[in-house]
């Protein structure tokens, strides 16, 4: 965590290089900066990386350039049809199936059990964004009012500080392997509602979610502007209304600093822990794939990887959307 | 893809619908679970009305584990996993199997180097290759040498209770290197005990990966890992276990004894699903191998490339680089009664854990056979074979005689060392042999 965590308006490190300043102000040096300069950019990582893929040779093969990661993205999504067309024919067999026992045994009750196919590529993708998405909502539920009320109370403050601190920085992973037997202990039953893989993962990205939350959750609420908070007592408001008409929006802009820490960096942890834990998802085709060892398997990985980058990137830009939409001061929010 | 729908075998009076219909299976990225992912995709598992989902799994103790807890309903798994667990060597739990899932299907690879200083020991054939079989004394002089530097000679197979470790430590014993020890009653369970050689576990698909980077010279590995190996240039099979034994058991489809109590029906179902699969793998000389590779290369299966696992699967095996040599049956999934669990091949296995020390004591004859009948379970097998023949989907003729057979298979005298095994007499086979724990030594 940088200092940028906790104030909302700066800018991450790496986007400094936006802020240089044009010298005209007129469209063609926006569109420059807006359109031209990416392309430009792009275009060239796209020749660095052609031309050093050429120049590795690993035992899986040639190191992937764009053209061969393109040509899987075709591959998996037409993988992804084929195993759509599979679906279809096996429910169609099922059907035909119980109607065939129904028939031949009145008492039977047809039920139409789900698809035992593979997970294709697009199925990992969604399975990854609901379990990272159900995680960060699963820590946002306890940190953020976690966070208000120990920005509100010193006291509090004091008493979980050490534990946040002491929590903070251990590696979600290391987690990864209690939380999969504490699941195993704790959630027995014959007919889950939700398979244990995913609980696993998702435990696992709540527990690293929930520190930067709280955090910047805390300090936006410990710094509120002390004209507002004698606004709220000259008013007489009542302790719940205090918090939801002066503290929330004032501390809007933090917690989604501390929400959007934590969404960056759930997503990086739950690639990895579904590596780690073979759960299924997109950590879980990676790794598959370099299992495989066959010779598409290097450009697939690397399709996975841009594909992981995208989502990463939609995930911010979400949020800040979201943030835009709720914050009172539409100024605050920059990128 | 799809089949047309074939009636549901219309023994449902005497075999009964499935209990459980809804089954997970896992497996090992390894050309020899071919029979799960054809009953799969030719509808085998839902003419019984089963509804399978097949997992790959991270490695055998993942796989063994899951099947204990009931994540997995069962696995492709080592021949010697349903022994050591139900004996408890390991994790302790009751496995059985009611099906052999193959033959062979193993090779022995070393690194490019060690199989330059191993070369010039190997006497050569007229046609100027190396004479095969090639034996483990061409290796002892390159061990000898590393021994006497002081650096340890480090090889890798799959498991301790695989079918790998104990062909490896067959042919290196043959050869004079000793691969070591395992002491449990100790607490001592790497097995390194006197070693000439250390063993050491490497997951399968890391074994091409582990031995480039030089941290093993050679391995023992199912395939396709063995002519990944040749195909990238980092090493040379030497040896296929077609060699070390002939026709010799790898791998079963294990099940909980709880499983099979609880859920009769679905087990016979399953072992008939697995039956027709395998019957499919060798039927007319092999003819539907092309389109099994086609199978396994997919993602979710085997995935590795076609003509990789196209090379040990459609009847040839290649050594060195160009070395390519005919061994039609280097994958055998239903010939030479390969998928009826014999006793005499469940023995076999215990006797090489007692030979090297697993089974920390010497036990009586009838002890083998009692722990044999307790794991492999052909009366599932009969049962299911019978039904399949009275449903006419396969005739008698493809089976052992059920009537007259006792569970073992005739002495087999196909061993690289020469060494006859008979299964009725484990202890006096155990004594055989130059390098191992006598029957009643204990270390």
């Amino acid at each position: 965590m940088n200092s940028s965590a906790i104030e909302g308006r700066k800018l991450p490190a790496w986007n400094l290089a936006a802020r240089v300043p044009f010298a005209g102000r007129n469209w063609l040096d926006r569109a420059m900066q807006r359109a031209v300069l990416p392309l430009v950019g792009i275009l060239a990582f796209l020749l660095l990386w052609s031309a050093a893929a050429s120049n590795i040779n690993t035992s899986l093969g040639q190191f992937p350039g764009p053209a061969a990661v393109w040509e899987q993205f075709g591959a998996l999504y037409q993988e992804h049809r084929q195993t759509r067309a599979k679906a279809v024919a096996f429910y169609q067999r099922q059907k035909i199936r119980n109607a065939e026992r129904v028939a031949a045994d009145s008492d039977y009750q047809p039920k139409i059990r789900a698809f035992t196919g593979r997970e294709t590529f697009i199925d990992q993708i969604l399975t990854s964004l609901v379990t990272v998405l159900s995680g960060f909502l699963l820590a946002a539920a306890a940190a953020i009012p976690l966070g208000i009320a120990s920005g509100l109370s010193r006291a509090l403050h004091s008493a979980i500080n050490p534990i946040v601190q002491l929590f903070k920085p251990v590696s979600p992973l290391a987690w990864l392997p209690l939380v999969t037997m504490v699941v195993s202990a704790l959630y027995t039953s014959s007919d889950p509602l939700l398979a244990k893989s995913f609980l696993n993962s998702m435990i696992t990205v709540t527990l690293c979610c929930l520190w930067p939350m709280l955090i910047n959750t805390a300090v936006g609420v410990a710094s509120i502007d002390s004209d507002l908070v004698n606004v709220s007592r000259v008013l007489r408001l009542s302790p719940l209304r205090h918090v939801r008409k002066i503290v929330l929006p004032a501390s809007i802009p933090a917690i989604f600093t501390g929400m959007r820490l934590s969404l960056g960096v759930a997503w990086m942890v739950l690639i990895a822990a579904e590596m780690l834990a073979q759960s299924p998802g997109l950590g879980k085709f990676v790794w598959d794939e370099f299992q495989n060892g066959s010779s598409d398997s290097l450009a697939r990985i690397m399709a996975a990887v841009i594909v992981i980058g995208t989502i990463g990137f939609a995930l911010d830009r979400a949020m800040l959307a979201l943030q835009k939409l709720i914050s009172w001061d539409r100024d605050s929010v920059t990128h | 893809m799809a089949l047309a729908c074939g009636p549901v075998p219309s023994i449902a009076a005497d075999l009964g619908y499935p209990e459980k219909e809804e089954l997970t299976f896992g497996f090992i990225k390894l050309t020899d679970m071919a029979p799960i992912a054809i009953a799969y995709e030719k509808g085998f598992f839902e003419d019984e009305g089963l509804y399978v989902t097949i997992q790959a799994q991270a490695n055998w103790k993942v796989l063994l584990d899951g099947v204990i807890d009931g994540r997995l309903d069962g696995a492709h798994m080592l021949a010697g996993q349903p022994l050591a667990a139900t004996m408890g060597y390991g994790t302790h739990a009751d496995i059985i199997t009611p099906f052999s899932m193959d033959l062979n299907g193993n090779g022995i690879t070393v690194s490019n180097e060690i199989w330059q200083q191993m070369k010039k020991n190997i006497p050569t054939a007229a046609n100027g290759k190396p004479r095969h079989p090639i034996k483990a004394d061409a290796l002892k002089p390159v061990v000898d040498k590393y021994r006497a530097a002081g650096k340890p000679f480090n090889m890798g197979m799959v498991f301790p209770v695989s079918t790998h470790n104990y062909e490896l430590r067959y042919w290196l014993a043959a050869g004079g290197i000793n691969p070591g020890y395992y002491a449990p009653a100790k607490g001592d369970t790497s097995g390194q005990i006197q070693a000439d050689a250390l063993l050491s576990v490497t997951p399968p698909p890391q074994m091409p990966a582990t031995l480039e980077a030089g941290t093993i010279y050679g391995y023992c590995v199912g395939e396709p890992w063995n002519q990944q190996a040749v195909f990238k240039g980092i090493g040379v099979p030497v040896v296929t276990d077609y060699e070390i034994w002939k026709n010799n058991p790898e791998k079963v489809f294990g099940i909980t004894r709880e499983f099979a109590e609880k859920y009769p029906n679905t087990t016979i179902r399953i072992t008939r699903a697995l039956i027709r699969a395998a019957i499919w793998l060798d039927e007319n000389h092999n003819a539907n191998r092309p389109e099994a590779v086609k199978i396994l290369s997919q993602s979710n299966y085997v995935g590795a490339d076609y003509e990789v696992i196209a090379n040990s699967m459609t009847g040839t095996f290649e050594y060195e680089k160009g070395d390519k040599r005919e061994v039609p049956d280097f994958n055998v999934f239903f010939r030479h009664n390969a998928t009826y669990p014999y006793y005499s091949d469940a023995i076999w296995y215990l006797t090489q854990m007692r030979r090297w020390g697993q089974i920390a004591e010497g036990k009586s004859d009838a002890w083998y056979l009692a722990l044999a009948k307790k794991v492999y379970r052909p009366d599932i097998y009969r049962a299911a074979a019978k039904s399949l023949i009275a449903d006419k989907l396969v005739s008698a003729d493809q089976f052992p005689d059920f009537k007259h057979e006792d569970g073992f298979r005739a002495p087999q005298k196909h061993f690289i060392d020469g060494i006859v095994y008979d299964g009725h007499r484990p202890n006096a086979y155990i004594d055989k042999f130059a390098i191992g724990l006598k029957s009643t030594q204990t270390l």
